[in-house]
C-alpha cells in the first residue's frame, strides 16, 4: 500500500534499531511511556520491543479512550438504552467495557435494548433522520481527534432542527492526562516510575499541536516526541528520545511533520470551542477524579445534552478489587503483575477496561506479547 | 356424455411479484406447489422427482463423510454470489476437507413472510448451478415459514454426504511438527466484501467473495501424494480446512489447539489484495481475522510439500497458493508470525466479533 508499507519497512527499521543501539549508554536505562493506545497497538502489532535493546522500556500509557472510561458512565449509556428506551448509538469499542451487574452494552443489547454501532459522530445523526420517532443518543467518547466530529453533528443537528438526537459527552483531555500522570506521586515524589520522556500523541496532536505539550517539557524536563502510529514512527521517536537524554535536553520535537504542526488544526479547534467547554472535573478510570480533564456541551447548545435532556447523573461504582487497571494505566505495575490477567480476566471475559480494547495494555499484551513470558521451543 | 375430469386448476407462482406468504409453510397446496415448481424444478433429480420426505441413495464405496452448516447472511446478494451458491459451497468445502468426494446435499430453508419469490428463485436457481457445478446432487429438503420480522429474509440449513478412500485420515488433529502450512490464495476477499456493501460503511471496493466448491483443488492437491499416503499414514496431507468465520488466524489456532503444537508463520509470505489491506486499513481491521469462503489451509509432511504446494498452483483455485508457516513444538500451542517489520508477535483467537478501532 503506497504510502502505508513505506513506514512498515523492515529494513530501515533494522537500520534505525542499529543506531538506537549504537547511541545508547550501557550505563543506564531509558523509560519512555507512549501515551496514545495507537502507540501500544503498533508496539504489539508489530513487535517492536523484539529491535530494541533491553535498556529500553515503554511505559504504556492511559491513551485509550476505552480504558480510562469509568464504569459508572457505561452505566449511565446502559440505563439510558433499557430504562430510557433510547436508540443508543456508539463506537464498536465501547460495546463490550464491562460495567455493573455483569453487564456491557452488548449484553444489555441481548436484553433488548437498542444499540446501534457506528463508524462515525455522522452515523449516528444520520440514525436519528432514519428514525424520526425514536429517541438517538450518541455516546461520544474519545481524545481531541474524535471531538471535532462530535461537535461537527452537534451543530449540524441544531441547523437542521433535529428533535430526537443528543449526544452523551465523554470527551478528554490530552494534556490534563499526562499532567495528572506527572504529578502523581509515583512519578513525582517516590521515583517508582522513572519516566524519561513521552512518545507524544499522533492524531491527538494533528488537531491540537505540538504547542501543547512544550509546558510539559519546560515545566518538568521530560522531552517529548510526536511520532505517527506507524511502526517507523515510533522507532525514529524512540531514537530522537535516545538522543534528547543523552544530550540532557527536554524539548518537545516533532517525528509526525508529514500530519502535525506546531498550531494543529485551527479549524477544528474554534469548532470545539464552539460546541464544548470544559468540564469543572472528570473521572478518569485508574487516575480518578481529574480537575479540567473532559469537555460537556455548552448551554447554547443544551438541547442536544442527553445529560440534561434525560437528567442523567453519573453513580461513581469502585473498580473491581483485585482489577488493576489503575496503576497499569498509571505505568506503575505492568499487566503481567495484575492477579487476574490471563486467568479470570481475559479478552472474552474482561474485568478491567485495559483488556477490553486492543489498544489497552492488558489485551495488547495478552493478545501480541504474552508469548514472551514463556519459552517457547523452537522447531 | 362422460366429460373428462379436469384437474383444478392451479395459478402457476407469480415468480415476478409474488411473496412468500404463511400458507407456503402450512402444508397445503401452496407448499406443495411452491416445492415443485420452484425447488424440484430447479434441483431437478430423481430423488425430488419422487416426491418424498427423504431420498434412498447409493454411496461409492469408502467410508462416509458428513457436514453440516447453516447460512445466514447480510446482503442475500453480493458481488461474486449470493446465499445460495455459498450454502452448497460452505458444505461442499466442509465435506472436502475430509479429502473425500461430496456426493449429495439436504437443504432446509427458512423463510421469511413477505420474502420477494423472484429473489428466492435468484437463490435456488443459484444453488442448482453450484450444485451442477460441484457435481453434487440437493437430494431432500425442507421449507418453513416465519412471521414477517422473525427471520432475515431467507436462512439455509445445507447438509452434505461424501466419500473418502478407506484408510486417508485427514484431520485437525493430525498437525505435526514440522509440517508445512499451505494456504491456497488471497485472504480475506470475502468478509470485505460483504463489508463493504453494508449500508453504513459502502466503500466502494473493487472487490468479489471468493466462494467457491473447493473439493476439485482437494483432489489435485491428493494426486502426487496419494500413493505415499496409501503407503504410510505419516506422509502427504495431514490436514485441510477452510477459514471462513474468524479467518487464517482462527483456523491456525483451532487447528493449534487440536493438534497440541505451535506454529510460525510468516506474514510477508501471506497474499493478501491491496484492496483488501487498505480497507482493512481504515476500519482497523486484521485481515488475519476475515472470513474467507473459498480458501483452504493445508498441513503436509515435509518431504511432500512442494509437490502439493505445485499441484495447487496447477489448479485454478490454488493458482495463488504459498508456503505461510511451519508447524513447531509448542507447549502453549501458540501461533506466531514473523512481521514484516522484523519482530514477532502471537497470532491469537479472535475475541468476539472484529470490531473497528478508534483512534
Amino acid at each position: 500500500m503506497k504510502y502505508i508499507d513505506e513506514f512498515r519497512d523492515g529494513e530501515l527499521a533494522r537500520g534505525i534499531a542499529a543506531q538506537i543501539a549504537r547511541e545508547i549508554r550501557p550505563d543506564r536505562r531509558y523509560q519512555f511511556m507512549e501515551f496514545c493506545g495507537g502507540h501500544t497497538h503498533a508496539i504489539s502489532r508489530y513487535g517492536i520491543t523484539d529491535l530494541l535493546p533491553p535498556q529500553i522500556k515503554l511505559i504504556h500509557g492511559p491513551g485509550c479512550p476505552v480504558c480510562v472510561l469509568p464504569i459508572g458512565r457505561v452505566d449511565l449509556a446502559i440505563r439510558l438504552a433499557l430504562e430510557h428506551k433510547v436508540w443508543l448509538a456508539t463506537y464498536g469499542d465501547c460495546l463490550r467495557v464491562p460495567a455493573s451487574d455483569g453487564l456491557s452494552l452488548l449484553k444489555a443489547k441481548a436484553r433488548g435494548a437498542k444499540v446501534a454501532m457506528v463508524y462515525s459522530a455522522a452515523d449516528a445523526l444520520d440514525l436519528a433522520r432514519r428514525q424520526p420517532e425514536a429517541q438517538v443518543v450518541f455516546f461520544a467518547i474519545g481524545f481531541e481527534t474524535t471531538t471535532p466530529p462530535t461537535a461537527l453533528v452537534i451543530r449540524k443537528a441544531a441547523a437542521e432542527g433535529i428533535t430526537n438526537f443528543s449526544v452523551v459527552c465523554n470527551h478528554v483531555l490530552t494534556p490534563s492526562a499526562i499532567t495528572s500522570i506527572l504529578e502523581s506521586p509515583e512519578v513525582r515524589q517516590l521515583g517508582t516510575v522513572p519516566l524519561d520522556g513521552f512518545i507524544g500523541p499522533a492524531h491527538v496532536s494533528t488537531v491540537i499541536g505540538s504547542r501543547p505539550y512544550e509546558h510539559f517539557a519546560q515545566e518538568y524536563a521530560k522531552p517529548v516526541v510526536i511520532a505517527g502510529f506507524e511502526p517507523l514512527d515510533v522507532m525514529q521517536a524512540i531514537l530522537m528520545l535516545v538522543r534528547q537524554v543523552n544530550d540532557g535536553r527536554a524539548e518537545v520535537e516533532n517525528e509526525f511533520t508529514r500530519a502535525v504542526t506546531r498550531d494543529g488544526n485551527l479549524k477544528a479547534q474554534a469548532l470545539v470551542s464552539e460546541v464544548f467547554e470544559l468540564r469543572r472535573s472528570f473521572e478518569w478510570r485508574g487516575l480518578g477524579e481529574v480537575p479540567y480533564s473532559a469537555l460537556q456541551i455548552r448551554g447554547e447548545y443544551a438541547a442536544f445534552d442527553a445529560e440534561k435532556k434525560f437528567a442523567l447523573e453519573t453513580r461513581k461504582v469502585l473498580d473491581n478489587k483485585a482489577c488493576e487497571c489503575g496503576a497499569i494505566l498509571r505505568g506503575v505495575k505492568h499487566p503481567r503483575d495484575c492477579r487476574i490477567f490471563g486467568t479470570v480476566c481475559t479478552p472474552e471475559n474482561p474485568i478491567g477496561s485495559c483488556m477490553v480494547s486492543s489498544e489497552g495494555a492488558c489485551a495488547a499484551h495478552y493478545t501480541y506479547g504474552r508469548f514472551r513470558e514463556i519459552a517457547v521451543q523452537a522447531a | 356424455m362422460n366429460a373428462p375430469i379436469k384437474p383444478g386448476y392451479v395459478r402457476p407462482l407469480d415468480l415476478k411479484h409474488g411473496r412468500i406468504d404463511m400458507t407456503h409453510g402450512g402444508g397445503g397446496r401452496a407448499m406443495k406447489q411452491l416445492i415443485e415448481q420452484l425447488f424440484a424444478s430447479a434441483f431437478d433429480n430423481e430423488w425430488l422427482a419422487q416426491g418424498n420426505d427423504m431420498a434412498r441413495v447409493v454411496l461409492p464405496p469408502g467410508r462416509v463423510v458428513m457436514a453440516t452448516d447453516s447460512h445466514v447472511i447480510t446482503p442475500l446478494f453480493f458481488p461474486g454470489g449470493d446465499i445460495g451458491c455459498l450454502s452448497v459451497h460452505g458444505t461442499v468445502n466442509d465435506v472436502a476437507m475430509a479429502g473425500a468426494v461430496p456426493v449429495y446435499l439436504a437443504a432446509g430453508f427458512i423463510l421469511e413472510e413477505g420474502f420477494p419469490l423472484a429473489s428466492l428463485k435468484r437463490i435456488v436457481d443459484s444453488m442448482a448451478r453450484a450444485a451442477r457445478e460441484a457435481n453434487v446432487a440437493i437430494v431432500t429438503g425442507d421449507t418453513k415459514v416465519v412471521e414477517q420480522g422473525k427471520g432475515d429474509g431467507v436462512f439455509i440449513t445445507t447438509t452434505g454426504i461424501g466419500v473418502v478412500e478407506d484408510g486417508f485420515v485427514i484431520g485437525g488433529e493430525r498437525a505435526r511438527a514440522g509440517d508445512a502450512i499451505l494456504l491456497s490464495g488471497f485472504i480475506g476477499d470475502h468478509g470485505m466484501t460483504i463489508m463493504s456493501t453494508r449500508e453504513s460503511l459502502a466503500f466502494g471496493a473493487d472487490l468479489q467473495s471468493d466462494t467457491a466448491a473447493l473439493h476439485g483443488l482437494v483432489a489435485a492437491m491428493l494426486d502426487p501424494v496419494r500413493e505415499a499416503m496409501r503407503g504410510d499414514a505419516s506422509r502427504g496431507i495431514h490436514v485441510l480446512r477452510d477459514p471462513t468465520r474468524g479467518g487464517l488466524a482462527t483456523t491456525l489456532n483451532e487447528i493449534a489447539g487440536q493438534s497440541g503444537v505451535g506454529m510460525l508463520i510468516e506474514e510477508s509470505a501471506i497474499p493478501v489484495r491491496p484492496q483488501v489491506e487498505a480497507a482493512c486499513e481504515f476500519l482497523g481491521l486484521d485481515p488475519l481475522y476475515v472470513a474467507n469462503e473459498g480458501k483452504l489451509v493445508a498441513f503436509v509432511a515435509a518431504e511432500d510439500a512442494d509437490r502439493v504446494l505445485v499441484a495447487m498452483r496447477g489448479h485454478p483455485l490454488g493458482r495463488d497458493a504459498a508456503r505461510i508457516g511451519t508447524v513447531t513444538e509448542a507447549p502453549h500451542h501458540f501461533v506466531q508470525m514473523a512481521t514484516r517489520f522484523g519482530g514477532r508477535r502471537v497470532v491469537d483467537w479472535l475475541t468476539g466479533e472484529q470490531l473497528p478501532r478508534i483512534c
